[in-house]
């Protein structure tokens, strides 16, 4: 089934200025890509490497020396473009940053959550109604009137992933949102995200340190100095470990663990991203091995 | 570990008085506060006293707490007493030590201050400050100065301000305790030494928690250009403040018992307050 990108990168390249003391920082560097509608694609790349300036790029907030971006068909880098053009097209693509703090603006969850509605000029009841299910979707029903202050981590991106799914957005950025909680908040926010995904086909895309949350995504993308380095599927993008370390980055510690015993001489599979699955395979080869004999 | 701290004397409550509209709590609070500099006379601020006791009771919260946060202005109340018991002169001289000399009506009238020092303190808690919450406050306030807008006056931006402001100071309280508990681990001392030391140890504390403000404050900013804020036009809220007949009712209260002030003003003053 072919389905339409809702994002379309062509060349894209930006810089940051630099001040009196430093240069202009090429933070991307000729990025090109398609994403569709619906799916779920995993960004991978060490510090500094531009994953935050594409995301940033993708929501409007920054936009694009040179290169054109489409966001849901629609030519953002066109030069008759309005401001109204940018606010529509913001309000399709939503994003979930890495510190939950500071992304929250009101001082009691669900006037948070409908922050973003109110923004829209949604009328009160409409609100109301998108505010209460959203937060029976994320589960945060029981806390709707609580102060986030006393929220855990996790709890807090969820509330922030409830604002995006009231706004009914098409898309969502997941900028390390994982990367300052704790395992448990971690399992939680990567779960409601899964669940967005596949549940209610928003598109999301995953800006992660963690290979074992982007080897659950459809597609994988690796930048490295603001250039897209691989692109691919989780098997054929962590099927060359070797190249992985060579950028900088990780494979899932199952695909280590497979690597290493097919180092050894074992014949194993090596895309495998779960630790049961990987378990039987070893077990399977090393019955393979002993029955050779 | 997290800073549990409300804001002001927020009590929790869902008295008739806490459900009242914001606005008309804040247009209440003014008006009870006219009512209380137009009462001279004893019988007047006996009616006062009164309502006021009335008041409380609808909040349904206890009178010992709400007289316990007067004792920041003790001091005010004990003063403005002494001052009028020593220094007013009248008819009735009560008593003479030497040069000083205690008149009734200095009596009376220390006593009508203090209450009426007291009973301010009361209207504001009762109404404001332990019934309403700051953001309930921060709402009301901006739809009631709304009109303001025309004038270019920028409602909607303070009313922002406010609110963040009241998001973030929990968060930033936390921070200051864990960059002085960072600070303390390398050996630095609040608590000791000369005021001057005292507040120059403070400055390892004040400059990191200003740059992480900043931080913070960019974060932000992207992060709500990104839910599509573009300032208070074309905004809705979702939760609309709206009067009811109660409100009404509790204006139409304010203004009779202000209407009763006056007259026994006039015509029944008993012992009139002279300032
Ligand atoms: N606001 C900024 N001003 C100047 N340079 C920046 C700014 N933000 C990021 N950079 C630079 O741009 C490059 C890419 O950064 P970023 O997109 O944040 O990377 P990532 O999110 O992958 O860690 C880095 O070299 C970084 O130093
Ligand atoms: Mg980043």
């Amino acid at each position: 089934m072919q389905k339409n990108p809702i994002i379309k990168a062509e060349h894209l390249t930006f810089s940051y200025p630099g001040d009196s003391e430093s240069k202009p920082v090429r933070a991307l560097d000729d990025v090109s890509f398609e994403i569709e509608e619906g799916s779920f694609t995993a960004i991978l790349g060490h510090n500094g490497s531009g994953k935050s300036t594409l995301a940033k790029l993708l929501c409007m907030v920054n936009y694009p020396d040179s290169g054109k971006l489409f966001l849901c068909g629609k030519d953002l880098t066109d030069p008759d473009v309005t401001d109204e053009d940018i606010l529509a097209a913001r309000r399709d693509i939503g994003m979930v940053f890495q510190n939950p703090d500071n992304q929250i603006v009101a001082s009691i969850v669900e006037e948070d959550v409908a922050f973003g509605c109110e923004n829209l000029g949604i009328p009160s009841a409409e609100i109301r109604k998108r505010v209460d299910q959203a937060l029976e979707q994320v589960g945060m029903t029981k806390h709707a009137r609580s102060s986030p202050h006393n929220l855990s981590g996790g709890q807090k991106q969820r509330i922030a992933i409830a604002g995006v799914i009231a706004m009914k957005r098409k898309c969502v950025i997941f900028d390390e949102s994982t990367a300052m909680l704790d395992p448990l908040g971690r399992q939680d926010v990567m779960n409601t995200a899964m669940k967005l995904n596949r549940e209610d086909g928003i598109t999301v895309i995953l800006i992660t340190h963690y290979m074992s949350e982007a080897a659950l995504a459809d597609r994988i993308i690796v930048m490295d100095h603001g250039k897209i380095l691989r692109d691919g599927t989780p098997s054929e993008v962590f099927s060359d470990p070797e190249a992985m370390w060579d950028a900088g980055l990780d494979v899932p510690q199952t695909t280590e663990l497979l690597y290493k015993m097919r180092q050894a001489g074992l014949d194993v599979r090596l895309d495998l991203f779960d630790v049961n699955d990987c378990a039987a395979e070893i077990a399977r080869a090393i019955k393979r091995a002993r029955g050779g004999k | 570990m997290k800073a549990d701290i409300t804001f002001g004397q927020y009590c929790e409550g869902n008295s008739l008085i806490h459900r009242l509209d914001p606005r008309m709590k804040i247009v209440l609070s003014i008006l009870y506060i006219v009512a209380i500099f137009l009462a001279k006379g004893v019988t007047s601020f006996a009616l006062l006293i009164l309502s006021a006791v009335l008041l409380v009771g609808l909040t349904g919260l206890s009178p010992a707490m709400i007289l316990r946060g007067m004792r920041p202005l003790l001091f005010i109340i004990v003063f403005t007493a002494v001052i009028n018991i020593f220094w007013m002169t009248g008819d009735v001289l009560l008593v003479q030590l030497g040069p000083v000399k205690i008149y009734l009506e200095g009596i009376i009238n220390a006593i009508l201050i203090v209450v009426r020092i007291v009973l301010l303190i009361v209207a504001t808690s009762v109404f404001l400050t332990y019934t309403t919450t700051p953001l309930a406050l921060t709402d009301g306030l901006e739809q009631l100065l709304s009109p303001l807008k025309k004038l270019h006056v920028p409602v909607h931006e303070f009313s922002m301000m406010m609110t963040i402001a009241l998001r973030f100071i929990p968060t930033l309280i936390d921070e200051t305790q864990k960059i002085m508990n960072a600070q303390k681990a390398r050996g630095a001392d609040f608590s000791t030494g000369s005021l001057l030391q005292r507040a120059k140890a403070l400055i390892p504390i004040l400059i990191p928690l200003f740059i992480s403000a900043f931080r913070r404050a960019d974060e932000l900013a992207t992060a709500m250009e990104c839910r599509c804020y573009t300032g208070g036009e074309g905004r809705t809220r979702m939760n609309v403040l709206r009067s009811t007949a109660k409100d009404w009712l509790f204006l139409l209260a304010i203004l009779l018992l202000g209407t009763a002030i006056v007259l026994l003003n006039t015509y029944f003053p008993l012992y009139g307050l002279t300032l």
